[in-house]
């Protein structure tokens, strides 16, 4: 009855436990590849060549619903009808990369609309897992799978800002605004944007986006200067695309969707003059900070650690993409983002290379790439634009969208809008007493206030918490933890996960609870001393 | 002890009553001793709530307990205590998909019946009358007219500030890691942030309690276990939030969500200077299957979130509550596994065990830590409470 991993042969079981109850899983084959960028793409080809069964999962085409609750990318309703045709999105996104076509031919076992929502490996606290299990979903179906191997492949996404109005339809991620022009057949809304952020990863949308026929009218960006590398600078200029310096966006204007924006000036302290200019678009494109997708990596349990060189919370990789989690690697964007490597697709394919070699046990020589370096000072960028644009805001407005948690319920540690509870919240419990007490912990204040517990699972207010954390701790972003990440990391409905299946021993001994007899006699019948040996144990129990 | 309100020396590192454990049980503890006016400081090791107190369903229903009247009679009053939002709501349904499970969740009806309190039992009708999201797929349930459920979090920080709002000190991350005793009497704790001294210890840190109870030579027969649970994106509120039964506990959170949890359990090996990992499993899957028949209008919700937590247990799985034996001023307490719902009394009756010496309020003998001087030394392999290999 029960496998190699309970307890020894003859010893007593706990039958309402995890012992001899592992999950069902529904396929087992050498290697997973979640994401078919091209990192994944690339490790896909490699490892089928080499004979190893290999499956690539990727979400996109994503749902068209799913989309709209900017999960998971920041799509801002920017998508067009055409997203709505999955068969064509599944034409456009293979078109859309080369690579395709070669690992249909190498023979990997290609899944598009399929996310992998979670990934579980054995260890101190999972011992009833029978190795590495990964939960993959697509529209209609849910499934559990035991890869030998993974490599997590998942991108990127992007910083989230807040600013009046910034729930309009057309605020939306660079990274989301980018699939959408290049991957799903320009489907996106937007014809004329205004980007904040003047980072590379900024300057690079505008010229991909451009060439796309969709407009630059403005570069925002609250520093000094434009923070990304020069050529790309003069690049964006001699596309006639204009830089506004030491400047903010103070408010989206529109009132079904965004019809323009209104730019203040910035002093020296990063303060809002009163100087204001308008500017007409039809998109507002977040290039403020491009983040490693990492969601489905920490959820897992993989060591993570914050590395301004590589966009913020990375995993800890080695040189060959190992993880901390046995087995498990992650190459690409997910592994790091950093200026040269958004320029050239060869770094991330080496990166899976190098992974693959690793699975194989091929022997490879260290390589000797240049560790990445920041262009600029991560965390005093990420502060000084929530600073500029969300302290400084001339408005109240959720910086949880889904929780409708505001900057200012934040700071107050007010209970949250639901409970309609009117009491003063005292300064002795405000944010400030609470970091003079102890470190900043972004759990801690999504238990308190409710930001970034809902649907969109944070994406879109993580890194501006953090970063409010970090300014009013007047500490690094690096000294503030990553919030946590829970499976599923993709939503799953009810009805999917109960198709997952259970071994029939589960169902047999099912309880709420601990299912024991003495935890639930009326105290009025519970005799003085108690010993197993005389504990009553006949009969059902129900745990209440 | 002697009740000194506002006589606590600034100079002085400690408090008159430390409280080791910034759960839901220590920080009751701690409030109703702040409210006299008693200096009262808790120690946790890491964030308030993040083991089993913050990791919970919300339950406020536990007719088995000596417990239980004090529950039912402070869950109303809380809000206007604590002078913060528990999010308490009152009352419970629970509703049965089998003849076997209606006659075993009779239980609660005739425990409560014998203290007073009334059950309406529901046909597939009313049952489904009561509760939108249901379907006519039970055989049917029972509506406790005691009980309900409140929120984990909001209580933990209801208990906090409240607690400081009186006086009482709280400071997290703080480690145990010995405890000072001179001529029988325990004189403070070592913490990695210094010594704190006090003139009476209350250690109620669910599952390090055996660790920290054990340096005063107090053997506390505890095993921790792993549990987890979900939860859904909001949907409408219905009437009434706590509905449970199909082997899971929790409820719809006046936010809309559903968070539930049942199921296995993994026993697991805790360490005295560490908090134990705590990851979810495919359990998921199982919660959904139970939850999805329970609320089959809400099968198309989405899980946005699972988690698991790290709870206690004695080999009972019922409470201590006692003072340590051989020195004079140790109160131990675990709730074993069932502690959210009783923690405005439980913390009440630590309160009177520290000030009083005993509980006023109810006869809590059954909590003695003396109960099992005839346990079985090797009572967790014989129940098979050990982690797997």
């Amino acid at each position: 009855m029960l496998g190699e991993d309970g307890p020894a042969p003859g010893s007593p079981v706990d039958l309402k436990s995890v012992a001899g109850k592992p999950p069902v899983t529904s396929e087992s084959f050498d290697l997973l590849v979640i994401g078919a960028g091209k990192a994944g793409l690339r490790a896909a080809i490699e490892a089928a060549e080499a004979g190893l069964k290999t499956v690539l999962v990727d979400e996109n085409p994503i749902p068209y619903a799913t989309m709209g609750e900017d999960v998971p990318r920041h799509f801002g309703q920017a998508m067009t009808g055409a997203a709505r045709n999955r068969n064509a999105m599944m034409e456009a996104f293979v078109a859309s990369e080369p690579l395709f076509e070669a690992a249909f031919e190498a023979g990997v076992d290609i899944r598009l609309g399929t996310a992998c929502w979670g990934l579980y490996a054995k260890g101190a606290a999972l011992r009833h897992l029978p190795g590495l299990v990964a939960g993959l979903s697509d529209e209609t179906s849910a499934s559990l799978v035991a890869p030998r191997h993974v490599i997590v492949a998942t991108g990127r996404r992007d910083m989230g800002l807040g600013f009046p109005g910034w729930q309009l339809p057309g605020v939306m991620g660079a990274s989301a605004a980018r699939l959408l022009a290049e991957h799903y057949d320009g489907a996106l809304t937007s014809g004329r944007i205004v980007i904040l952020g003047s980072d590379t990863e900024a300057l690079l949308t505008a010229l991909a986006l451009a060439k796309r026929g969709v407009k630059t009218a403005a570069v925002i960006d609250q520093a000094e200067r434009p923070v990304a590398s020069p050529d790309l600078i003069v690049g964006a200029e001699q596309a006639g695309i204009p830089i506004l310096c030491r400047s903010v966006i103070r408010e989206a204007i529109g009132s079904e969707r965004v019809e323009g924006v209104l730019v203040g000036e910035l002093d020296a302290d990063g303060v809002p003059t009163g100087a204001e200019l308008q500017i007409d678009c039809d998109g507002i494109v977040l290039a403020i900070g491009s983040v490693p997708m990492i969601d489905l990596l920490q959820a897992a349990g993989a060591a993570c650690r914050f590395d301004p060189a590589r966009g913020g919370h990375v995993p800890l990789v080695d040189f060959r993409g190992r993880t901390s989690l046995p087995s498990v690697y992650a190459i690409g964007d997910c592994a790091g983002i950093w200026p040269e490597k958004s320029r050239d697709a060869t770094i991330a394919e080496q990166e899976a290379c190098d992974a693959v070699d690793a699975i194989l046990g091929r022997a490879s020589e260290r390589n000797d790439r240049p560790e990445p370096h920041a262009e600029y000072d991560l965390s005093a960028y990420r502060k000084a634009w929530l600073r500029a644009s969300v302290i400084h805001a001339r408005a109240e407005f959720p910086l949880c969208q889904c929780e409708d948690v505001s900057a200012r319920d934040l700071l107050q540690l007010r209970p949250p809008r639901y409970l309609e509870w009117e009491g003063q919240m005292p300064e002795a419990h405000s944010l400030a007493a609470l970091l003079a007490a102890g470190p900043p912990d972004p759990d801690q204040l999504k238990r308190m206030t409710r930001a970034g517990m809902g649907p969109c699972q944070g994406r879109r207010c993580r890194e501006q918490i953090a970063a409010l954390l970090a300014l009013e701790a007047d500490a690094d972003l690096a000294t503030v933890p990553l919030a946590s990440y829970r499976a599923p990391v993709r939503p799953l409905p009810l009805a999917l996960a109960a198709s997952l299946g259970e071994v029939p021993l589960q169902g047999e001994h099912w309880d709420s609870w601990f299912g024991m007899h003495a935890q639930w006699r009326p105290f009025w019948e519970v005799k003085g001393q108690f010993t197993l040996a005389t504990n009553d144990t006949s009969g059902e129990v129900a745990s209440e | 002890m002697t009740r000194r309100p506002g006589t606590r020396d600034p100079k002085r590192t400690g408090a008159e009553v430390v409280i080791v454990g910034g759960g839901v049980t220590g920080l009751s503890a701690g409030f109703w001793l702040a409210r006299e006016g008693v200096d009262v400081l808790v120690l946790e090791a890491g964030m308030v709530g993040d083991e089993a107190s913050g990791r919970n369903g919300g339950g406020c229903s536990h007719h088995h307990s000596p417990l239980f009247a004090e529950e039912q009679r402070l869950w109303p009053l809380m809000d206007d205590l604590l002078g913060y939002p528990t999010e308490f709501r009152s009352e419970r349904i629970r509703l049965a998909f089998s003849e076997a499970q209606m006659a075993l969740y009779a239980r609660a009806k005739i425990n409560a019946e014998h203290q007073g309190f009334s059950t309406e039992i529901l046909d597939t009708k009313e049952a489904r009358k009561l509760v939108p999201l249901a379907d006519e797929n039970t055989v049917g349930g029972y509506f406790y007219h005691f009980g309900g459920h409140a929120n984990p979090h909001r209580t933990l920080a209801g208990y906090a500030f409240a607690m400081e709002d009186h006086g009482g000190q709280l400071r997290q991350n703080t480690r145990v890691t010995g405890i000072r005793i001179q001529g029988g009497q325990v004189t403070g704790v070592e913490t990695d942030a210094g010594f704190f001294g006090c003139d009476h210890l209350v250690i109620a840190a669910g599952p390090q309690t055996a660790h920290l109870a054990a340096m005063i030579g107090c053997d506390v027969p505890l095993a921790a276990a792993r549990a987890e649970m979900i939860v859904t994106e909001a949907l409408p509120l219905m009437p009434y939030g706590g509905v449970d039964g199909n082997g899971l506990y929790g409820r719809q959170t006046l936010r809309g969500n559903l968070a539930y949890g049942g199921g296995p359990h993994e026993w697991v090996e805790t360490v005295p200077d560490r908090a134990p990992g705590k990851p979810s499993s495919p359990l998921m899957g199982g919660i959904a299957n139970r939850l999805a028949t329970l609320l089959p209008k809400a099968a198309h919700a989405r899980i946005i979130r699972s988690w698991a937590g790290i709870m206690e247990n004695t080999p009972d799985g019922r409470p201590v509550i006692d003072h340590a034996p051989g020195v004079d001023n140790v109160v131990v307490a675990t709730l074993s596994s069932v502690g959210f719902g009783l923690s405005p009394a439980s913390g009440r009756a630590i309160r009177d065990l520290v000030i009083e010496r005993r509980c006023t309020f109810a006869d809590i003998s059954t909590f003695r830590l003396n109960r099992f001087a005839d346990l079985e030394p090797d009572w967790r392999e014989r129940l098979g409470w050990l982690p797997l290999r």
